[in-house]
């Protein structure tokens, strides 16, 4: 792995950016060059919404190269706001706290210091909402 | 454009395990020489090999050139095929085109994987390629993590209970305690399969299939030439491929596998059959999740009642869809690119009359399910013995 893997997706990674499809007005979390729901080619990068639930989780506790002194950790399946999902690390909570509905908001984070090419790896992980955050 | 009809008339495979001693090219040859010698055939027309992860694992790739030479076949048509975990089926699937096109006569449709030369977080990163590198895998989601999504996601929509979903391990070990090449042969309970360590919650690591290494083949020749070969052709009747939206958040319904309902849709209708017409079922339960949704999504159970035809003993060697007759992906065996071999090689046993104390009462048509990723591509290849 290399760092222009790392440096051309970051916009995306660090900001949360997907694209929405200009026929369909489907969203879509990585962006996407082609609408896989409608085919068309006209899409548009988007910032998406911050927010969303859990829509189902799983506590990794055998986790891949480079992120085994993170292990365990809780990986969810979420949906924003606008309907668009995403897989995602969630932070900031006991994983035997995690549950199904759980409201979350994206914050930046560490991902991983390790392992390819020693670059410190950054992007967006999930967080439960603090007592009267909206 | 007329195609020909295909059959398997030879089989070649190793013992599945932990192979320390011994190289992915050892475990090929081995497995490719048998099947050679199975169908009494000196050469081939053409090779296929599935493999997944020799690129990350043994840093080698070129497989189709370096295999053919293996078997003193240099100069064949020959090329590795890779579809993650469908490799091995995918083979398969390239392999029949070849013959049915008419192109080639006598084809190999091979499968090879060498997990166990690297530790476990390698493999489990290489695993994970199977998946969208830069994103899924990138939040720190694992294969078995992604998988785990589903399982939990399943209970909590349709009811069923952990208990439910271990079974499908237990019919795994049950069965292969007679398969001489699986990869463990012992019987466990559920109560050790819901008590052993937790991998990805829900699912614990006697509801994964292990890291396997193993090696098999097959021959493929036109149908009507195959009786040269053998007295017992195994006919191809179908061998339909799909693919799906690749991460489970991108798709509609996590909890259906479209892959598997377009490839067995179009392969049931290839063959002119009804899922009531397949005696039993090899399916790619990598994950006893896989298993219970494989059931619904291949027409045998309607959504959300898998787990109740599991719970109901149905998936036995006496129930109403015998399901992984020699063991399946956790008891059998997963040696990734292999994978989709071994299942016709066990089916291949079944229509033969040859698959010993586990030979079921009824036999006559199989269906192998194969799959990459989780439902990324599914491929269906339904077997039946040629009268």
């Amino acid at each position: 792995m290399s760092v222009p893997i790392y440096w051309r997706e970051s916009k995306y990674r660090y900001k949360l950016i997907g694209s929405e499809c200009m026929k369909c007005h489907k969203r879509f979390y990585p962006p996407k060059r082609v609408c896989p729901v409608c085919g068309s080619r006209e899409l548009k990068d988007v910032k998406l919404p911050d927010k969303g639930h859990v829509v189902t989780y799983t506590i990794i506790r055998v986790p891949p190269k480079g992120y085994e002194e993170y292990a365990p950790y809780p990986i969810a399946l979420i949906e924003l706001e606008d309907g668009t999902r995403l897989i995602a690390q969630l932070t900031d909570v006991d994983p035997k706290d995690v549950k199904i509905g759980m409201v979350v908001k994206a914050t930046f984070r560490k991902l991983s210091e390790i392992g390819r090419d020693g670059i410190i790896q950054y992007g967006v992980k999930f967080r439960p909402l603090i007592e009267n955050e909206s | 454009m007329s195609m020909r009809r295909v059959a398997i008339v030879g089989i070649g495979y190793t013992k599945i395990g932990e192979h320390w001693g011994r190289s992915l090219r050892d475990l090929f040859v081995e497995a490719a020489l048998k099947a050679m010698d199975d169908a009494g055939v000196e050469r081939v027309d053409a090779l296929y090999v599935g493999n997944m992860m020799s690129a990350s694992l043994q840093e080698q790739e070129h497989l189709g050139a370096l295999l053919a030479g293996d078997i003193g076949l240099s100069g064949i048509p020959a090329c590795k095929v890779e579809a993650a975990c469908a490799s091995g089926g995918m083979s398969i699937h390239q392999a029949y085109l070849a013959v049915a096109s008419g192109e080639y006569d006598i084809v190999m449709a091979a499968g090879v994987e060498k997990m166990t030369d690297r530790l476990t977080p390698e493999v489990t990163l290489s695993l994970a390629m199977a998946e969208d590198r830069e994103y899924v895998i990138f939040s720190g989601a694992t294969f078995v993590g992604l998988n785990a999504l589903l399982h939990r996601l399943y209970m909590h929509k349709y009811g069923a209970e952990p208990e439910d979903i271990a079974l499908v391990a237990v019919n795994d070990h049950e069965n292969a305690v007679n398969t001489p090449y699986a990869h463990f042969r012992n019987r466990v309970s559920v109560e050790t399969v819901l008590s052993s360590p937790m991998i990805a919650d829900p699912i614990h690591l006697f509801e994964c299939a292990p890291i396997s290494d193993g090696a098999a083949a097959l021959i493929l020749c036109p149908l009507d030439k195959a009786r040269k070969f053998t007295d017992t052709p195994i006919e191809i009747e179908a061998s339909t491929v799909s693919t799906d939206r690749l991460s489970v958040h991108e798709r509609d319904d996590p909890l259906t596998l479209m892959a598997i309902v377009r490839a067995a849709r179009k392969a049931y209708e290839k063959a002119k059959i009804e899922p009531k017409d397949i005696d039993f079922v090899e399916s790619h339960d990598a994950f006893t999740i896989l298993g219970v949704m494989t059931l619904e999504d291949l027409g045998f159970a309607r959504k959300g009642e898998g787990y109740l035809l599991v719970r109901e003993g149905q998936i036995a060697r006496d129930g109403r869809i015998p399901m992984n007759t020699m063991g399946g992906l956790k008891a059998r065996g997963h040696p990734i690119g292999a994978t989709g071999i071994y299942q016709a090689v066990d089916a291949v046993l079944q229509l033969r009359g040859e698959a010993g104390k586990n030979q079921l009462s009824k036999a006559e048509r199989g269906l192998i399910h194969s799959m990459g990723g989780v439902g990324g591509t599914v491929v269906i290849n339904i077997l039946r013995r040629a009268d």
